[in-house]
């Protein structure tokens, strides 16, 4: 294996666009090492990206924040803007693995390592979060919610990696919050999971939803009839049934040593109702 | 001299909270832990393992292996010896496979090499030829007659014949006629109980740095519950001299049983033999999970008869263990614990342990008894639920005592059983409310506690300060304990005495560190030991000043006049004696060797409340309390650990620990993100409350306190889950999933 | 592999070492630099016992390379005490019992101190959850809990 520390993004992307061999990006490392320990992969060439320019940084855009690609969840827990913004994608993120992990954890890694589980990916997605990705032909923006493919696998081509994520500026009367199901307090990997991003009306009615889940299809999900059937609505009995239903439709969860079919499609639609109710309280609404 | 007989009583020393002289090398990352040594010239030793559940080897050729660079050493386990019992063979074949893998992760080959990349590369190179056979990891299935047979010829003469050959063992314990006794229930309850496979989980992995020299002698570090065990086995498998092998415990991380074997020792030392170099192995964590000894997995029956007010007129128990893919009696403890807690007219158990394609099980405190108990305490709870009764009173009611004849056999002296219930019953935690979806459950718990042989060399030092030798690896503070039971008994200060642990060429043969044994044991011995050294010193003293033996007596730390010549002289104290010992006829030692009887079994009672969210099948511990009997506790913090730390193991097996084996039969689990032992923030504070009925066979009444706190928690917990869900699980671990499943079937 | 220099500060000292691309922080610590304290329970970040601080923030030195260090401030469980005078939470963790075998104490006192050092005052809760990705097997965690909480309240106090 080389270590490279390359000495701009274009030389990167050039170096991993040449590489024939298997190539892995390093952000926090937090998976790319477990992978190196358990023998799964065994890279030829390992980039690190951390020291180039905007990479470790947060900075205010348009009324929202560009994330460098390597700050780490402990970091952007500890920045009051992103977290007032965007809690529900903060508590998502900080919900990776550790204290120890979270020293070392990105948003983009957890993006790219493509799990359906992966916890900072829901409320990205119901957050409309862009990615920019860095390759051979320069930048472009990616909803964050178009780069998962499948477990493991994502959009982006050989030569292409993230450099930061842009979290929009968000609404006034609007919250977002993230839960998921795990057998443990901390530590696990999310059986289920559900992200939920509401913006009010002055009175209190949701104008505009959006909901997603994790762990209970290949990749994240975003459900829209789920977005829908909240809107309009304050959060009452029929709209949160009629969201749970559709959260439950969307599922197309694999029985697996962490859950089963039954468990994971059940939980989802209950995490959604949960996080809802916090997005919704968030937002300012009274229920 | 006259010593007492009946348990001391005062203590000065013991029943303090001192702190432990290996504590600042283990606060500042000095300890030196298995993996923590290197030698000049080490190789660097790593495993092939099968990835068949099942299968046979036809053959392993290792030639490319041999030629890769940095490798200087490969074996298989044609370069071990032939050990004439079956107890080393097993060892040996779950060391290095012989003709058959027996199990995903089963070890095949090894190699070393002049680095960790060398030898992780060229254990690829090593090519195996496998038939892969049909496999069984269940208990049940593994019973059936046309279950796949592990290993052949291997079941003992007690098992009836027509059974499965993979059914290795039948055992029966119990009195008293259980038809008349069930004839006269008001109400029987039946169940079947299934529990996982848990792990001891200890966060060290096993390690070990091994030298065996041309000339046949050798030396192995090695973290470990008993450095005399890995001697022995070392020498049977590797067809060495004892003698020629020395084996030293590092520091050990951990081990609850799971250290009392060996795995990688042999395949170190024999590629140490072959390499001419000494050789490091150290294990991955996936490395313990697939290969090292995880308790056993149980299907189990149980039927209790109860009259209307209480009183359980008869007892039934049938418990079938797997212990993985070798004989293993495991299944004897749990049948003699099942109902040890009650005093029955009418019981018996029956017990069958079974081979598997998992690996090899190993000890896992307070093996057996966890599961047999877990299947017993649910059923008695069911009844109280039934009958309207209140647990804590029918546990009174039938409570094992002196004098009752157990359900294994023999009849209890003192025990403490009545007090903790008792204790229990006026604790405030027993009446505190609860609120919707929580419920509250109980649990006795059991173990026999271990004795065993045991050497203890205690010297007396020119300046007046005592060393004591000891051969049980400390796995939990138990240099402290010894040290402060020396001092007790020589009225010396705490901090006069060093205890060390020998290794095995500096002092004679000690069982392994297991069974709740040190503390009695050990601390019999040192007390012992200490006392042989005091009636050395009287008679020294005796001669000094001209007196017969009998004439002189030891009393608050000092040799002096008794009877007729009571101050004739003045008093001698230790450090007087032992300044001038090397010219009054030599050092002062004291040494005592032991099979040591009369351990004194420990009982517990646990109090748990529970809160189970009805959407999610999640179970959270609200609070929990620990009753139990330590005979005496030398040291109480680290009893009270010793009752948190076995507590939260048993939580853990109750709720989220298990072995899972996909249809291949491979461990789907094999590291602790899956196999999910409890974290800092899935619990609440452990109560403790210690009770000291004292043991008759130990001089301070020591008892054994390490097992019994993993034994109740299986069943506190589904009992106080069954309170809170309204439903009752059978099966172990309560994991969200199964539970959530109950839940919406019963609604 | 060609081996990588790199130049470092470890517990206040500057080092060097060569490392293979592919080497994790824990292997250089144990295996190049005589620094056992760090101990490995996994591997795979799941158990805590091998932390450390990097340029002030916990990590678990088996999720980052080796060649990472370059530059860094790292401390270990080596550079906690100051001579033979012990960090408070090193001595109440004695004085209280706070372990038994000891493996993963290495880990949890670097862990209880980069707590401490971000909030002096946590709730039990807090501290439960930040420790959650230190496995103690031995304890049941409750003398740990105790313990950090009593040298916080000395922390503060001092």
């Amino acid at each position: 294996m080389k270590y490279v520390k390359p000495e701009s993004f274009e030389v990167a992307s050039q170096l991993l666009q040449n590489e024939s061999g298997t190539s892995r990006i390093l952000a926090g490392g937090t998976d790319v090492l477990v992978q190196l320990k358990a023998e799964m992969v065994e890279p030829d060439l390992m980039v690190d990206l951390k020291h180039l320019p905007g990479m470790q940084d947060i900075t205010a855009e348009n009324g929202g924040y560009r994330i460098g690609a390597a700050v780490p969840g402990a970091v952007v827990g500890e920045h009051d803007g992103v977290k007032a913004m965007w809690p529900g994608v903060v508590e998502g993120l900080e919900l990776i693995g550790s204290t120890q992990v979270q020293g070392r954890a990105t948003m983009a890694g957890n993006l790219c390592n493509g799990s359906p589980a992966a916890d900072s990916v829901p409320a990205l997605v119901t957050a409309g979060a862009m990615a920019r990705v860095h390759g051979p032909d320069g930048a472009r923006d990616v909803p964050v919610a178009d780069i998962p493919q499948g477990p493991g696998k994502t959009n982006l081509s050989k030569g292409e990696f993230i450099t930061s994520i842009f979290l929009p500026a968000r609404p006034d009367h609007a919250g977002d919050a993230y839960l998921r199901f795990i057998p443990r307090t901390e530590m696990d990997i999310a059986v289920s999971s559900a992200a939920v991003s509401l913006v009010l009306d002055a009175a209190g009615t949701c104008r505009q939803a959006h909901v997603a889940v994790g762990a209970v299809a290949p990749t994240v999900r975003l459900v829209e009839k789920a977005g829908k059937a909240l809107e309009g609505s304050q959060l009452d009995s029929d709209a949160i049934a009629a969201m749970k239903t559709a959260v439950e439709a969307a599922c197309n969860p694999i029985d697996d040593k962490r859950g089963t079919i039954e468990f994971r499609t059940k939980t989802a639609a209950v995490l959604a109702e949960r996080a809802a109710r916090i997005a919704y309280s968030r937002a300012g609404g009274q229920s | 001299m006259a010593l007492d007989s009946n348990p001391k009583q005062d203590f000065k020393i013991v029943g303090t909270r001192v702190p432990r002289p290996d504590g600042i090398d283990k606060v500042t990352g000095k300890a030196m832990y298995g993996a923590d040594i290197s030698a000049p010239g080490m190789l660097y030793g790593r495993i092939l393992r099968s990835p068949h559940a099942h299968a046979k080897i036809l053959s392993i050729d290792t030639s490319a292996a041999e030629q890769a660079p940095g490798v200087k050493a490969v074996v298989t386990s044609a370069d071990f010896a032939n050990p004439g019992d079956d107890y080393f063979r097993d060892i040996r074949d779950n060391c290095l496979a012989a003709g058959k893998a027996l199990y995903d992760g089963h070890a095949i080959a090894a190699v070393a090499a002049t680095s960790k990349s060398a030898a992780k590369a060229a254990i690829r190179l090593i090519k195996v030829e496998y038939e892969v056979l049909p496999h069984v990891t269940d208990v049940d299935a593994a019973m059936a007659p046309d279950a796949p047979i592990v290993q052949e010829g291997r079941a003992l003469e007690n098992v009836p014949k027509g059974m499965s050959q993979n059914v290795t063992t039948h055992v029966e314990f119990g009195h008293g006629d259980l038809d008349a006794g069930f004839a006269k229930a008001d109400k029987i309850v039946e169940r079947s109980f299934k529990t996982a496979a848990t792990h001891q989980g200890y966060i060290e992995p096993q390690a070990c740095m091994a030298s065996l020299g041309a000339d046949g002698r050798g030396e192995v570090w090695c973290c470990t519950q008993g450095q005399y065990m890995v001697r022995a086995n070392c020498a049977e498998v590797l067809g060495i001299e004892a003698s020629q092998l020395r084996v030293i415990s590092s520091e050990i991380g951990g081990g609850f049983g799971g250290k009392t074997t060996t795995f990688i020792e042999p395949v170190a030392l024999a590629l140490s033999r072959k390499s001419g170099k000494p050789v490091k192995i150290v294990m991955t964590r996936e490395e313990v999970l697939r290969a090292t000894g995880p308790t056993v997995s149980t299907s189990m029956d149980v039927k209790i008869g109860m009259t209307k007010d209480g009183r359980i007129t008869a007892a039934k128990a049938d418990l079938r263990y797997q212990g993985g893919a070798f004989p293993n009696g495991t299944v004897e403890f749990g049948a003699q614990a099942a109902f040890a807690a009650y005093d029955l007219e009418a019981v018996q158990t029956l017990g069958w342990s079974v081979m598997t394609n998992r690996p090899k099980e190993v000890a896992y405190r307070a093996p057996g008894a966890p599961t047999a108990i877990y299947a017993v305490e649910s059923v008695v709870d069911e009844l109280c639920q039934d009958l309207g009764l209140d647990p804590l009173d029918v546990r009174i009611k039938n409570a094992a005592r002196k004098g009752t004849l157990s359900a294994y056999g023999p009849t209890f002296d003192e025990i403490g059983l009545l007090a903790t219930l008792e204790a229990a019953k006026a604790h405030p935690h027993y009446s505190a409310p609860l609120g919707p979806n929580q419920g509250r459950g109980l649990s006795c718990g059991f173990w026999f506690n271990f004795g065993g042989n045991t050497c203890v060399s205690l010297n007396l030092n020119d300046d007046g300060t005592v060393g004591v030798v000891e051969g049980n690896p400390d796995i939990g503070g138990s240099r402290a304990s010894i040290s402060m039971m020396a001092a007790e008994e020589l009225d010396i200060p705490y901090d006069k005495v060093r205890t060390v642990i020998a290794d095995t060429s500096s002092l004679g043969f000690n069982d392994v560190t297991d069974g709740s044994r040190v503390t009695f044991a050990v601390g019999l011995a040192t007390i012992e030991a200490a006392r042989a050294a005091k009636r050395e010193m009287c008679s020294r003293v005796a001669k000094i000043w001209g007196l017969e033996e009998d004439a002189v007596t030891w009393e608050d730390g000092c040799v002096k006049p008794a009877g007729p010549n009571a101050g004739e002289h003045p008093p001698m104290s230790l450090a007087e004696i032992a300044a001038i010992a090397n010219n009054t006829g030599g050092p002062i030692a004291g040494h005592h060797e032991v099979n040591a009887d009369g351990a004194g079994v420990s009982f517990g009672v646990h109090l748990v409340d529970t809160e189970v969210d009805p959407e999610t099948g999640a179970t959270k511990i609200l609070r929990y309390t620990i009753f139990q009997d330590a005979g005496k506790a030398v040291h109480p913090d680290y009893v009270e650990g010793q009752m948190q730390g076995g507590a939260v193991q048993g939580i853990g097996w109750a709720l989220n620990e298990e072995y899972i084996y996909g249809e291949d039969g491979r461990l789907q689990n094999p590291g602790f993100l899956d196999y999910r032992v409890p974290v800092a923030s899935d619990l609440p504070p452990i109560e403790t409350v210690i009770l000291e009925i004292p043991n008759p066979g130990h001089p301070y009444g020591v008892r054994g306190v390490g097992e019994t706190p993993i034994v109740p928690p299986l069943a506190a917990i589904a009992n106080a889950v069954s309170r809170a869900a309204g439903v009752r699980l059978t099966e172990l671990p309560m994991s969200p999933p199964r539970l959530l499943k109950a839940i919406t079937e019963n609604a | 592999m060609k081996t990588i220099h790199v130049e470092t500060t470890i517990n206040g000292d500057a080092t060097e070492f060569l490392c293979a691309p592919d080497e994790s922080l824990l292997d250089v610590l144990r295996d190049r630099l005589g620094l056992t304290g760090a101990k490995e329970g996994c591997g795979t970040g799941d158990c805590g016992a091998c932390s450390v601080t990097v340029d002030g923030r916990l990590v678990c030195s088996c999720l980052m390379l080796g060649a990472e260090a370059q530059d860094a401030q790292i401390e270990t469980i080596e550079g906690m005490a100051d001579g033979e005078t012990l960090h408070p939470l090193q001595r109440v963790f004695l004085e209280e019992a706070a372990l038994q075998c000891g493996v993963c104490t290495p880990g949890i006192l670097v862990a209880a101190k980069a707590l401490l050092e971000k909030n002096p005052d946590p709730t039990d809760t807090e501290v439960r959850y930040w420790l959650a990705g230190n496995l103690c097997r031995c304890t049941g965690y409750d003398k740990i809990i105790k313990a950090v909480q009593t040298a916080a309240a000395e922390m503060r106090g001092a």
